[in-house]
């Protein structure tokens, strides 16, 4: 059975198919959400579920809130630096050294 | 067996597989963010051109030869490779005119695969390679990227739930760009490999290289040019399907889809496996259609293009299996030439059917009626059942 199914490709596959492929765009979400928060509390936005926080009324990307724009900043440059790795890898195992 | 021209015949042909590979593909990468509106219909293709182009160059791991671990090589040459090329491009050629979103490697795979069937016999394939490599990673693909996409999906609009539309939407278009170009550069990185790997084949088998060459530099240059030409054609009737047939999709869900895909292409590539790109990205937009509440999935179209899918390897396998045969009995240059020439008049008559039900960059986002070809009157009058183009 095992020549014909590898499982562990398989697992190993859907667990960082799941971290990458719907970890990165969730911190790229939670940079933007960041992003919008306005110039006020930003902790008070994620409380309120649906009603209008400080950010949520914001119809632009840019809030104002220095912390937001902070961790919406290191969420960008993780995400970039994940896709960064990623390319670059695909590069290394492409060009083997002679 | 040392034949020039036929060789000059067969590479010429791979990369007219490989352009048909660059338009039926463009909408993997694309089709989502040309339907949220994320990108213009023409910068898309145009982005998603150079990224494949870019892509090509960018991993010469010519995934072991498309052919030796399916095929016994022993047991190939330049008129099984031509007729196996004849069944891959006439498949891709018609469920391009149908608009079904299909596999162009496995066209490519079944092609050869009928056309050592006709040459060699049941002997002449590794049918172990051929499930395991190729088919259950087919099966399980689009599972894995619709879980993944699923899952994207369903964190994307929690986490940006406060949001509001607007911004919403703006955010996540830019996202969109962002994962569509790394699904164009997957996937120039993935299937440009093919068609270098097929033309390498041709050329050891004859002789022209030795056995166990890599693919030389104007090998790669040519099929990364003839993939990246392909994808700027456009393939609208695809992606007009994958974009507004399945599932009517916003930028989260765009984002979402394309992450999704660009991930498990990347990585079922690094453990050694060259995955349908379709398949992936299908199932990754399907995915998104379960993640989100209240996303509509249009199951008969799904419906439709699993039936293509199942279809893809047997039927392009026939096609090259005839090619084979006819190329044979005919026997020599002259067979080759006439199996090609009968390639070349199909794939005219294919062009020529798809003017009537025109899909271009103008109208790639019309409503869906029920079929690819958009809005003509016909089809408005005649309202969503009728079964038209496919």
């Amino acid at each position: 059975m095992s020549s014909w199914i590898n499982l562990s490709a398989i697992w190993k596959i859907v667990v960082f198919g799941l971290l990458a492929g719907a970890g990165l765009p969730a911190l790229f979400a939670i940079g933007m959400v960041s992003l919008t928060r306005g110039g006020r509390s930003p902790r008070q936005a994620t409380a309120t579920a649906g009603t209008a926080g400080p950010g949520a009324g914001n119809d632009v990307l840019i809030g104002g809130s220095v912390i937001g724009m902070m961790i919406a900043a290191v969420c960008f440059l993780i995400v970039l630096a994940a896709i960064g790795w990623g390319i670059f890898e695909i590069y290394q195992s492409g060009h083997p050294a002679k | 067996m040392h034949n020039d021209l036929i060789l000059v015949l067969v590479v010429i042909t791979a990369l007219c597989f490989d352009f048909t590979n660059g338009f039926h593909d463009t909408g993997n990468a694309m089709a989502t963010s040309i339907a949220t509106g994320a990108l213009g219909p023409r910068v898309a293709v145009g982005i998603s051109a150079i990224l494949n182009l870019a892509g090509a160059f960018l991993s010469l791991a010519v995934a072991a030869t498309i052919a030796s671990g399916l095929v016994h090589t022993a047991d190939v040459t330049l008129s099984v490779v031509a007729a196996g090329l004849v069944g891959g491009i006439i498949w891709n050629l018609l469920t391009w005119l149908f608009g079904i979103p299909s596999s162009s490697s496995h066209a490519l795979i079944g092609g050869i695969i009928g056309a050592t069937l006709a040459a060699a016999g049941i002997a002449g394939v590794e049918w172990q390679g051929l499930v395991s490599k190729v088919i259950i990673p087919a099966i399980l693909s689009p599972f894995i990227a619709g879980l993944v996409s699923a899952c994207g999906t369903w964190l994307l609009y929690r986490i940006s739930r406060d949001m509001t539309t607007r911004a919403r939407s703006h955010g996540f278009r830019i996202g969109q760009i962002g994962s569509a170009c790394m699904v164009s550069l997957a996937h120039g990185t993935n299937d440009a490999q093919k068609t270098m790997g097929i033309i390498t084949l041709a050329l050891i088998t004859n002789h022209t290289l030795p056995t166990g060459s890599n693919a030389p530099d104007w090998v790669i240059v040519s099929c990364a040019l003839a993939i990246s030409a392909g994808t700027y054609l456009g393939g609208w009737r695809v992606i007009r399907t994958l974009g507004k047939g399945l599932v009517e999709i916003d930028s989260p869900q765009g984002m979402a889809a394309e992450s999704a895909s660009a991930a498990v292409i990347l990585l079922s590539a690094s453990f050694g496996y060259t995955l349908s790109t379709t398949h992936v990205a299908t199932g990754s937009i399907i995915g998104t259609g379960l993640g989100k509440k209240g996303a509509d999935v249009r199951w008969n179209v799904a419906g439709r293009m699993a039936t293509a899918w199942v279809f893809t390897l047997p039927c392009a396998a026939l096609v090259g299996a005839a090619a084979e045969g006819l190329t044979h009995l005919i026997g020599g240059t002259a067979g080759v030439i006439v199996a090609l020439a009968i390639l070349a008049a199909v794939a005219l008559y294919i062009y020529l059917r798809s003017r009537a039900t025109k899909v271009d960059h103008e109208n790639v986002n019309s409503e869906w009626t029920g079929s690819v070809a958009p809005g003509t009157d016909e089809a408005m009058a005649a309202g969503t059942s009728e079964p038209s183009a496919g």
